[in-house]
């Protein structure tokens, strides 16, 4: 990590760590603490980091907004930080300027459209959308009339169907029927569905990634703590290889995450195999991860850690849900498969090696 | 943070990918001319000594070396792409590899002068086959409960006792192994161990071949009847062999061996499905080329580790643990998808052949280089739960 990712990590790791402590905010049902976390990230910048100055934001390099969702994800945190950094980055794409306040991105998934119409309006509908109900603004990819558009949409002039997702979170379905855009600039040259898609989906293998570090902290602390059969179950064989079966988990999202990170934030364009073998490896592993790691760390805590009282599924289950934002393992799966397909079995070695 | 595992996403400098053509067309070149079949699976105890001084004269054999040795002073990640491209094309590494990996490394860092003078050169040329004498009969990954014995004489040690489990004793010049000079303390249970130079095909050795279920003979029993070893073929500290075995045993654990043993049904599989997979192949796909590019990414992360003069004990014990459960499940996986390609598909028979060699293989994967219990006491460890 360079100094400059490391200054704007700690950076964050340090609010999190004053303002979004896990016990403190899992007893807090009411949310008071949502609203001082929130203003200290804005004043540190951190939710518009991947917007220039000049269009508002902070001007971050992509790897320090990258190592920034790695913070997050080992908070699992419960505001828009990772959907107001991707929509800024989106109209950033469209040099559209960012507006303050909490932004998600539509659509969130690759089934979904949204079509920009004769008009100048947008209409389509856009399910599973994070945090929809808690933004103020929407950034929207959107095509229409030949062409792909980004456009800055106002949250007040869209339905919007609440919906909670496997973490608590919300995850709602937004509809726009004729909604004219605050603004809309056409997408670069080559940017689709697919390149918003691979980068949230990099966004959120960094969150799983971080999660799971959590996770496996989380648990190595509690197994030197509990006590049964008159020892510490730290000192159980079964245990210990349970533990050292999460770390792999663990270790194998975080690498999949930062390799593929350090792919887009050093890649001069979005739109190659490098990059689509990196992010589509990255949430197909990291869900993979998510799956068998979330287990082992429920599985060492016992039944105290499938209660509300304890902290660990604030990790376990967003870890879950993540894995459906941007594409779920089983489609960039099958999306990945079809590439090795088309480019045939002797270019499949050339291809990972490549990287 | 209790756990602090990184894996930086190193990259291979450009100079590697140089390399990497060299490696591919000099491969290109051995398989037009007959040396091996990159679609039949690397049996292990296929010999090939002339392929072995071919790679030695492309400077390819001790790659990381002083040059006065023989070597080419050259980085453990050049060193990474000459291995990886080796294994994926099933290449006939028997002859070479383990005196490449293993047993130079620790010749240079234990041996006097005039053995490193005489051996090095000879692997680098690809001359000389290794094998490692750890394992004895009972013992297994418990190291500490190796009994042969070397007993002290005039100018030297006589060996007696039984190596186990020995890859390559058959056709091996010399053997690094460990025997037992003194026996353990109360306060320490590792001590006792030193670590010898052994030339095999001397009196006093017997080699007793060891049939596998793969159908192959690569494992030997080795047994040493009153078997003298000079002095200065004690390698290192005499009774402090155990921390210069967990060291080498590092550079064994994390390389690309580790996750690739298999790899050949995968791409086999890719071409019998072809262009057009369904989406239950495509996905089938999909998620095993995700799952080894990951594993790339950490192993050449922990080579760039080493290449850095750190000590990744306990990334290299990850990586060698998911890598080989990993390719011990991958013949499996793929027999699931296979299970609906067109009996058409032109590779059809050659796959079946594949997926039967790599399951009867894939038992062993995860023995060999320390048993994933091992590798998981190991990381428990380094999580602070022991």
């Amino acid at each position: 990590m360079a100094e400059s990712e490391n200054i704007v990590a700690e950076t964050a790791e340090k609010i999190f760590a004053d303002l979004a402590d896990a016990q403190t905010i899992n007893h807090d049902k009411q949310g008071a603490w949502k609203a001082p976390l929130w203003q200290a990230l804005t004043e540190a910048g951190l939710p518009l980091s991947w917007v220039p100055d000049d269009l508002g934001g902070s001007g971050a390099s992509l790897a320090e907004g990258f190592s920034v969702l790695n913070v997050a994800g080992r908070h699992a945190i419960a505001v828009p930080l990772a959907e107001t950094m991707l929509a800024g980055w989106l109209l950033t794409q469209a040099r559209i300027a960012s507006p303050d306040g909490e932004m998600t991105v539509l659509p969130a998934s690759p089934k979904d459209r949204i079509t920009l119409n004769a008009d100048g309006s947008l209409s389509g509908r856009a399910r599973g959308v994070p945090f929809a109900k808690d933004a103020k603004h929407f950034a929207v990819l959107a095509d229409g009339n030949g062409s792909i558009s980004i456009a800055l949409v106002d949250a007040a002039k869209c339905r919007i169907e609440s919906g909670v997702g496997l973490g608590g979170d919300h995850n709602d379905t937004v509809t726009l029927d004729k909604v004219q855009p605050a603004a809309i600039k056409p997408a670069p040259k080559g940017f689709d569905q697919t390149t918003l898609m691979l980068m949230g989906g990099v966004v959120r293998s960094l969150q799983i990634a971080g999660a799971l570090e959590a996770m496996l902290d989380i648990s190595v602390r509690y197994s030197n703590e509990r006590v049964a059969f008159e020892k510490k179950i730290s000192k159980f064989q079964a245990v210990q290889h349970n533990l050292a079966r999460l770390a792999g988990e663990s270790a194998a999202a975080l690498a999949a995450a930062t390799s593929a990170a350090d792919t887009i934030a050093s890649a001069n364009s979005l739109n190659n195999d490098a990059v689509f073998l990196e992010a589509a490896s990255a949430k197909i592993r990291c869900s993979e991860a998510a799956e068998k790691g979330g287990g082992i760390a429920h599985q060492v805590h016992g039944a105290i850690g499938f209660t509300n009282e304890h902290i660990l599924h604030r990790y376990s289950l967003r870890a879950l849900a993540w894995r459906d934002d941007f594409g779920s393992e089983s489609y960039w799966a099958v999306e990945l498969g079809k590439l090795v397909a088309i480019r045939g079995a002797d270019e499949l070695w050339p291809l990972v090696a490549s990287r | 943070m209790t756990a602090a595992l990184r894996f930086d996403p190193i990259r291979l400098p450009e100079k590697c990918e140089q390399l990497r053509k060299e490696v591919r067309a000099f491969l290109a070149e051995e398989i037009a001319a007959g040396t091996f079949d990159p679609h039949a699976p690397n049996r292990e105890d296929n010999d090939a000594p002339e392929f072995s001084r071919r790679v030695g004269a492309k400077g390819w054999l001790g790659m990381t070396w002083p040059k006065k040795y023989g070597g080419q002073e050259r980085s453990f990640l050049e060193r990474y792409v000459v291995t990886e491209e080796m294994r994926v094309a099933n290449a006939p590494t028997r002859r070479f590899f383990v005196a490449d990996r293993q047993s130079g490394p620790v010749l240079l860092k234990y041996a006097p002068e005039h053995i490193k003078m005489d051996i090095l050169p000879r692997i680098c040329r690809g001359e000389v086959c290794f094998a490692i004498g750890m394992s004895e009969p009972n013992s297994g990954s418990d190291l500490f409960a190796a009994k042969t014995r070397a007993t002290k004489t005039d100018d030297g040690y006589l060996i007696n006792g039984t190596k186990i489990w020995t890859s390559s004793a058959h056709i091996a010049d010399y053997m690094i192994a460990i025997f037992r000079t003194s026996p353990p303390t109360k306060e320490n249970r590792r001590h006792g161990l030193t670590q010898f130079l052994v030339k095999m095909k001397q009196p006093g050795i017997q080699v007793n071949p060891i049939g596998q279920i793969t159908g192959q003979f690569e494992f030997n029993e080795v047994v040493f009847t009153d078997y003298f070893v000079p002095d200065d073929h004690v390698l290192g500290e005499v009774d402090g062999a155990w921390k210069q075995a967990t060291s080498e045993l590092a550079y064994e654990r994390s390389g690309p061996e580790r996750f690739l043993e298999t790899y050949y049904v995968l791409t086999e599989l890719v071409r019998a499905v072809g262009k057009n997979p369904d989406t239950r192949s495509a996905e089938g796909i999909g998620r095993l080329v995700a799952q080894v590019h990951t594993m790339r990414r950490m192993s050449v992360s922990v080579a760039g580790m080493l290449q850095a003069g750190k000590e990744p004990v306990v990334e290299a014990s990850i990586v060698k643990d998911i890598g080989t459960v990993w390719e011990q499940q991958l013949p499996h996986r793929v027999r699931d998808l296979a299970a609906f390609v067109e009996e058409t598909a032109t590779n059809r028979e050659t796959l079946e052949k594949q997926l039967d060699f790599a399951i009867k293989t894939a038992p062993k994967l995860t023995i060999q280089g320390g048993t994933t219990e091992v590798l998981r006491g190991i990381i428990a460890r380094g999580l602070g739960l022991r």
